[in-house]
């Protein structure tokens, strides 16, 4: 067994082998949280993003715990220059590669371009300059790892964060309920772009997340890819727990799982049968705080969003949860 | 063979960056450096300079994205003033820490509030230490050279750092003046195409931007340091360069007849040429009046600066940007710096004058000579004086 361990495992060739690529390119030794859902999600876009791309990351989480001078986790041509502008640095990128390759100074084929922020690098403060790379319709890919917070400078609450939940700026007490706004809806601004691709994914269902960023990078023009990272460290939930509460944000209907190619929306994970939200709430310290009331609420709300977005992708209604009126009188 | 040419400043700089092939343009639209990349754009549009022109949402993105050109290893060039500068300001540091030899024109302008597009140095003043090379040019065949120079400073392999020419905005920027043009294939021999030491290449790949704990944050600012006192050198051997080819030589600080004189006075940008006016009329009344002239302003030349202040008396430094509540306006904090460890040093007073587009005429400088020459009899009352300014 060599140093990737894990890939060459008997496990991995039974069931992967022929499936994922065994190149690691974003490699071990670097320094994030146990059971980080997000250092999961950069190992397995960047094997499926493959060799010729360059990478620009945002200021965050990923960049702090993977490049800190003299060492570095990346094994593509890599950039961090700040936290609000990665979009604007992969503009230049390539456009760069456009005039050196108009020019005869780049040979062979045009390395794909990939910018990468976290949800406070992307919803907030990155905003501006992802909105001007989309419009302006640069060749690239946009992944945001969405861990829901900025967690890298102590779970700060972001446009991204929640309903309900706690961080260190947005904590309950006698008179707030933690987190009082909705999750931006950060694909739909995206979509809004008008841009050819658009998805959500999620390391805990490799094989679609493969396939979204294949098709993203294979997509000439900008693509945008969400990518809900769980972050034990911010949320608050056991690490050994990430993957499965992956699965159950998807089950549950609060993370789903679509695409959206030139504007029409589909989606790629339909669970049958909807699990109560509480299945996914509960693991998760963040949102121990709640009552029923406020359970009840995000029930509600997801049930709707998430109908929203069946209409949009033409999808069938599955079996969502019964809410018992005896909550809802609890209001 | 070089040819004479009339036209506007900003025009000028757009086809000195033309003629050296810049391959990868951002740029925000900000009064008055508006002319300069409007032509730019236009040059690229009408297929007379194969480049790649990208108009981004804000200065802040402008550099952001010259950023990425320049690391993936094309020609980069930008042009902003006043809010664009200090919108850009964060990313403005990490260029020069990355090394990149990105090129910017800065027509300078007064920062807001209150809201002004008119001329001051109070944009650059407060960029001034972004770690970039940063030169002061006093006329349009100045502007057109240094552009053309600041590429090859620029690209250097011992210099690598970014550089930016600062030009008055409007009464430089938006003038129409006569300048000589070299010939492309000049330019051509002068700027050979840039190769990047390093870049972001799949065949090589390399981290860039890494952060730094305390053990070698203070290693990496020595090394910016020791990169940009160094490029003085290399300045100076692309300035001499430039003017074996071309018959115009550049020094770091411009001597206007300092000969014998006992009081110079001492200004940056196109307020020179102003200045030199006021200086023969003064000489003409027997005045022993002098002009020095502080073209470089980062790397600051000091050796320059003293030798070129040998043997006055009075050193009167103009400034056009206040430093609020602090020491001394900028250029007067710096030179009084470089003159403090000298022998028989010059005594110095300091002008603050055209602020925001004030005009200055010749007879100001007179007036600024006269009143220093008074003071200097007296105990001085106060640091400096804001030149012309209604109580």
């Amino acid at each position: 067994m060599d140093k990737f361990g894990y890939a060459q495992s008997q496990k991995f060739d039974t069931y992967a082998s022929r499936l994922m690529p065994r190149e690691e390119y974003f490699t071990s030794g670097h320094r994030s949280c146990q059971g980080c859902g997000e250092a999961l999600a950069v190992r397995w876009v960047t094997k499926a993003i493959g060799k010729d791309a360059i990478i620009a990351h945002a200021t965050g989480c990923m960049e702090i715990v993977s490049s800190g001078w003299p060492q570095t986790a990346w094994m593509h041509p890599w950039i961090h220059v700040a936290f609000e502008n990665t979009s604007a640095v992969a503009s230049g990128i390539e456009s760069a590669l456009k005039i050196l390759h108009r020019k005869g100074k780049l040979k062979g084929a045009m390395p794909k371009v990939v910018a990468m922020g976290g949800d406070g690098g992307t919803t907030d403060i990155g905003l501006q300059s992802l909105s001007g790379a989309l419009e302006r319709g640069h060749n690239f890919t946009y992944f945001c790892w969405d861990n829901e917070a900025y967690m890298n400078t102590g779970i700060q609450r972001s446009s991204s964060t929640p309903y309900g939940a706690m961080t260190t700026t947005s904590p309950p007490g006698k008179m707030s309920i933690g987190q009082h706004t909705q999750k931006k809806n950060m694909t739909a601004i995206a979509v809004a772009h008008g841009i050819p691709y658009v998805a959500t994914a999620s390391p805990s269902y490799l094989f679609d997340l493969y396939y979204k960023v294949r098709k993203a990078i294979e997509t000439p023009g900008p693509a945008y890819v969400h990518v809900l990272s769980v972050c034990p460290t911010g949320w608050r939930s056991a690490t050994d727990l990430s993957v499965r509460l992956g699965r159950l944000a998807v089950e549950t209907a609060v993370f789903p799982l679509y695409e959206v190619v030139n504007g029409k929306y589909r989606l790629t994970v339909e669970p049958p049968k909807i699990r109560p939200v509480q299945d996914y709430l509960k693991p998760q310290g963040r949102f121990r705080h709640l009552r029923d009331k406020e359970r009840a609420l995000i029930q509600k709300h997801t049930q709707a969003q998430y109908e929203l977005l069946l209409q949009k992708c033409g999808a069938a209604y599955p079996e969502f949860p019964v809410i018992s009126e005896t909550e809802e009188e609890t209001e | 063979m070089a040819h004479r040419v009339g036209m506007e400043v900003s025009i000028a700089i757009s086809h000195a960056v033309q003629m050296c092939r810049a391959e990868a343009i951002a740029a925000y639209p900000i009064t008055p450096q508006t002319h300069i990349v409007e032509h730019l754009s236009s040059m690229v549009a009408n297929g007379e300079l194969d480049a790649e022109f990208v108009n981004v949402e804000s200065e802040h993105s402008a550099m952001s994205t010259c950023i990425g050109m320049s690391a993936t290893g094309a020609r980069t060039y930008t042009a902003t003033s006043s809010q664009g500068l200090a919108l850009m300001n964060e990313i403005l540091f990490i260029t020069s820490a990355l090394r990149l030899p990105i090129v910017m024109t800065v027509a300078n302008r007064a920062l807001s509030g209150p809201l002004s597009i008119w001329n001051d140095h109070g944009d650059i003043m407060a960029a001034r230490d972004i770690g970039w090379i940063q030169i002061f040019v006093e006329n349009g065949q100045e502007a057109f050279d240094h552009s053309v120079m600041a590429f090859k400073i620029a690209e250097n392999h011992q210099v690598l750092l970014p550089t930016i020419i600062n030009l008055d905005g409007f009464i430089l920027s938006h003038v129409v003046e006569a300048m000589e043009f070299p010939d492309q294939e000049l330019v051509d021999k002068f700027l050979p195409p840039y190769h990047p030491r390093y870049s972001l290449d799949p065949a090589k790949p390399v981290t860039m931007g890494a952060f730094a704990m305390p053990e070698v944050y203070t290693e990496c600012k020595m090394g910016h340091q020791m990169a940009l006192t160094g490029a003085y050198e290399h300045i100076l051997q692309v300035w001499k360069e430039w003017g074996d080819l071309t018959g115009r030589h550049y020094q770091p600080v411009e001597k206007y007849r300092t000969e014998g004189a006992k009081t110079l006075l001492l200004t940056m940008g196109c307020l020179s040429e102003v200045a030199e006016v006021a200086v023969d009329e003064m000489r003409e009344s027997g005045l022993e009046v002098g002009l020095l002239k502080l073209r470089m302003w980062r790397p600051f030349p000091f050796a320059d600066l003293r030798s070129a202040v040998a043997g006055a008396k009075h050193v009167i430094v103009c400034d056009r940007a206040l430093s609020l509540g602090g020491a001394a306006p900028p250029v007067l904090a710096e030179v009084r710096s470089a003159l403090y460890a000298m022998r028989g040093r010059p005594q110095t007073s300091s002008f603050v004058i055209g602020l925001g587009g004030r005009d200055i005429a010749p007879n100001a400088f007179k007036e600024i000579v006269a009143q220093a020459l008074e003071e200097a009899q007296q105990k001085p009352t106060q640091e400096y004086h804001i030149f012309g300014v209604r109580g």
